[in-house]
């Protein structure tokens, strides 16, 4: 196969992507992978990279793109904040207080549901039921699980989260050398 | 505590419970090794047949008979794809096994695999669940250093790989063709049946679609045996010789107005009541139940009067719920709206219709919009009747979708307005005194403003 060139994607994650592919009886079945691996590099995945992962996986881009628009977790126009938390308003949450948990943390950050800050730090997105009603009601912040959260509290173990986030993301940086945007 | 001995969870809360070491000082995996050598893979169906084990995700099909539809020697490759997309609001039990005893989840799949002939199997995982992803990685890594996977296992013929897949945060994948459709990489849409995916699934290869908690349970019964099994739960009807019984322990979540909200292993058929109360330590803050969700919200409500309803597959059933569904049970108490909880209900349907059927996308958020204006004033008694002619017009019972997920969101409205019929009218009636019975069309939704 020809390689086109890639306007997004870096050679690991190509590889990364390739990686997986044995898996698989067919390459399509990479998509949801492959869009994985942007989003978490990117925080987004802009249509240049659409057009990259099709052109990898060997499949027209609209159908890529088909893909990446029925699940609504991926963010296609900008990057989510480094803290991108889900605040559930499933039943089990709503019964405990879910609702105020996602007007009060959208007021103190100032931003609307779906929103981020205009420093780019915390996105607020309403979710649906996250599996942890025992926890009621929570919010996935990252990839931990803010538990029995009281609206009072729940800015506070926000930003622990993205203390976290900003080192690992200022160590990664130490470790590798920055992929230039416009190559 | 009630004198039942857990199984399922009997390593959850103990160290390290999540690693190969723990699981193996348990017995776990021997039960394995012990049918790879000795047993046919049709002699494993029997076993599971014989134990009577239903399907744990929510339709409780019999296990051993769904792998029964593979076709008989096929060339292969055949698949397993565990569904692990939980995400029936109130339901949280896969993520406590696939945490804290990822192996006893994992066991279970390979025992499963052998049995039906796959080689492959992907385990089909929500997006939400970051730690459930990195405990099984690990468990799965373990197992691999073990010989417990990869190529001719133990030095017999059966090869199997263990794939994870994530999902993207997407109710629908829960859907066993539309979890087949994520995995092949395509938007969700389930699929028309037949062909079922035992004939027709993954990649256009026979698959068999079974749950987390099912998993954990094949594990069991390969250990402890059909007869413990069957010793567990509410036997089978002699009258009735197309009911299979309801055997085996279940993991019930419950959450909601519960003094202890958390996931408890009980045999199949308690009630709703002694759950709440001999495990849940009673509804909180002293109060009284108005109700319950007795087994993910797709299933209706039990009113508080019911709660003497046994939890087993055909209790709920019994009292116009549509049935035990993932045995989530989520307890509203008596200070809570019915309105309130509809609404919340009928968010979620709209929210996660996958859009491909007509009659669910837009009755789900007609029924949205319709809820939305009884909330802010301006309902109507009609708006009841329009909520029930959506409700029986919209699901697979109709005839009008392709999957049951319309049929979710029908239940809640059609059990929330006949139980609760006199708050609905009330409610309408107090919020809207000049226009409450009014039956002309009106102007709807986002002219209320949507917040
Ligand atoms: S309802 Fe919020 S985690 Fe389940």
């Amino acid at each position: 196969m020809s390689s086109p060139e890639l306007k997004c994607l870096t050679p690991e994650m190509v590889a990364e992507i390739e990686a997986l592919a044995p898996r698989y009886p067919d390459r399509r079945a990479l998509v949801l992978p492959a869009l994985h691996l942007v989003q978490k590099a990117l925080r987004h995945v802009p249509l240049d990279a659409v057009v990259d992962v099709a052109n990898v996986l060997g499949y027209p881009p609209a159908e890529v793109q088909d893909t990446l628009t029925f699940y609504q977790f991926f963010h296609q126009e900008k990057p989510h904040g480094t803290v991108r938390a889900f605040v559930c308003r499933s039943v089990s949450c709503a019964l405990r207080g879910g609702d105020d948990l996602l007007e009060k943390l959208c007021s103190q950050y100032g931003i609307e549901p779906y929103g981020t800050t205009d420093d780019g730090s915390v996105t607020i997105e309403p979710a649906e039921c996250l599996g942890a009603c025992d926890f009621a009601p929570c919010v996935l912040a990252n990839d931990d699980l803010l538990k029995n959260l009281d609206p009072a509290a729940a800015a506070a173990a926000i930003e622990a989260v993205k203390v976290r986030a900003d080192q690992r993301s200022s160590a990664a940086a130490a470790a590798a050398p920055r992929v230039t945007e416009d190559a | 505590m009630p004198p039942f001995e857990p199984v399922l969870l009997e390593a959850i809360g103990t160290p390290e419970s999540h690693t190969l070491a723990s699981y193996r000082s348990r017995g776990g995996y021997a039960p394995f090794e012990k049918l790879l050598a000795e047993k046919q893979p049709t002699e494993v169906i029997e076993l599971v047949k014989s134990a009577g084990l239903r399907g744990r995700g929510g339709a409780g099909f019999p296990t051993g008979v769904k792998w029964g539809f593979l076709p008989k020697d096929h060339p292969g490759p055949i698949y397993l794809c565990v569904n692990a997309d939980e995400s029936e609001p109130g339901t949280f039990n896969n993520r406590i096994l696939m945490e804290d005893d990822p192996h006893q989840v994992i066991e279970g799949t390979m025992i499963s695999s052998y049995a039906t002939r796959a080689t492959t199997a992907y385990i089909y995982l929500r997006y939400e669940y970051p730690q459930a992803w990195d405990r099984l990685q690990a468990a799965i890594d373990e197992a691999y250093a073990a010989g417990l996977l990869g190529k001719n296992i133990k030095g017999s013929d059966f090869s199997l790989d263990i794939y994870l897949h994530r999902g993207a945060a997407a109710y629908i994948c829960g859907e066993e063709t539309g979890l087949i459709e994520s995995i092949e990489g395509k938007r969700a849409w389930p699929r028309i049946k037949p062909p079922f995916p035992a004939i027709e699934g993954v990649f256009r290869k026979p698959t068999v679609v079974n749950n987390v908690e099912t998993m954990a349970c094949v594990s069991q019964i390969a250990r402890r045996g059909p007869e413990w099994f069957r010793s567990i739960g509410v036997p089978a009807d002699p009258e009735n010789p197309r009911d299979p019984g309801s055997y085996g322990p279940k993991l019930y979540c419950l959450s909601g107005h519960v003094e202890k909200p958390g996931c408890y292993e009980a045999p199949l058929g308690i009630t709703l009541r002694q759950l709440v109360d001999e495990y849940g330590g009673g509804v909180w803050k002293g109060r009284k139940a108005k109700a319950a969700i007795p087994g993910g919200i797709s299933m209706g409500l039990m009113t508080e009067a019911e709660f003497d309803t046994p939890l087993d597959f055909k209790g709920p059933g019994t009292v116009g719920c549509m049935g035990l569904g993932t045995a989530a049970v989520v307890v509203i108490d008596e200070t809570v709206s019915i309105v309130d909880f509809l609404h919340n209900s009928c968010r979620f349907f709209a929210h996660e219709s996958c859009g491909q059927c007509t009659p669910c996308r837009e009755g789900t958020s007609w029924n949205l919009r319709i809820l939305e204006r009884i909330r802010a004033g301006k309902g109507r008694l009609k708006d009841l009747e329009i909520l029930l002619e959506n409700g029986n017009a919209m699901g697979m019972m109709p005839g009008s979708t392709i999957c049951g997920l319309a049929d979710g969101a029908a239940w809640p409205i059609k059990n929330a307005i006949n139980k609760f019929r006199d708050e609905f009218e009330d409610y309408i009636k107090r919020t809207n005194p000049e226009g409450w019975m009014v039956t002309d069309p009106v102007p709807a939704l986002q002219i209320v403003g949507a917040h």
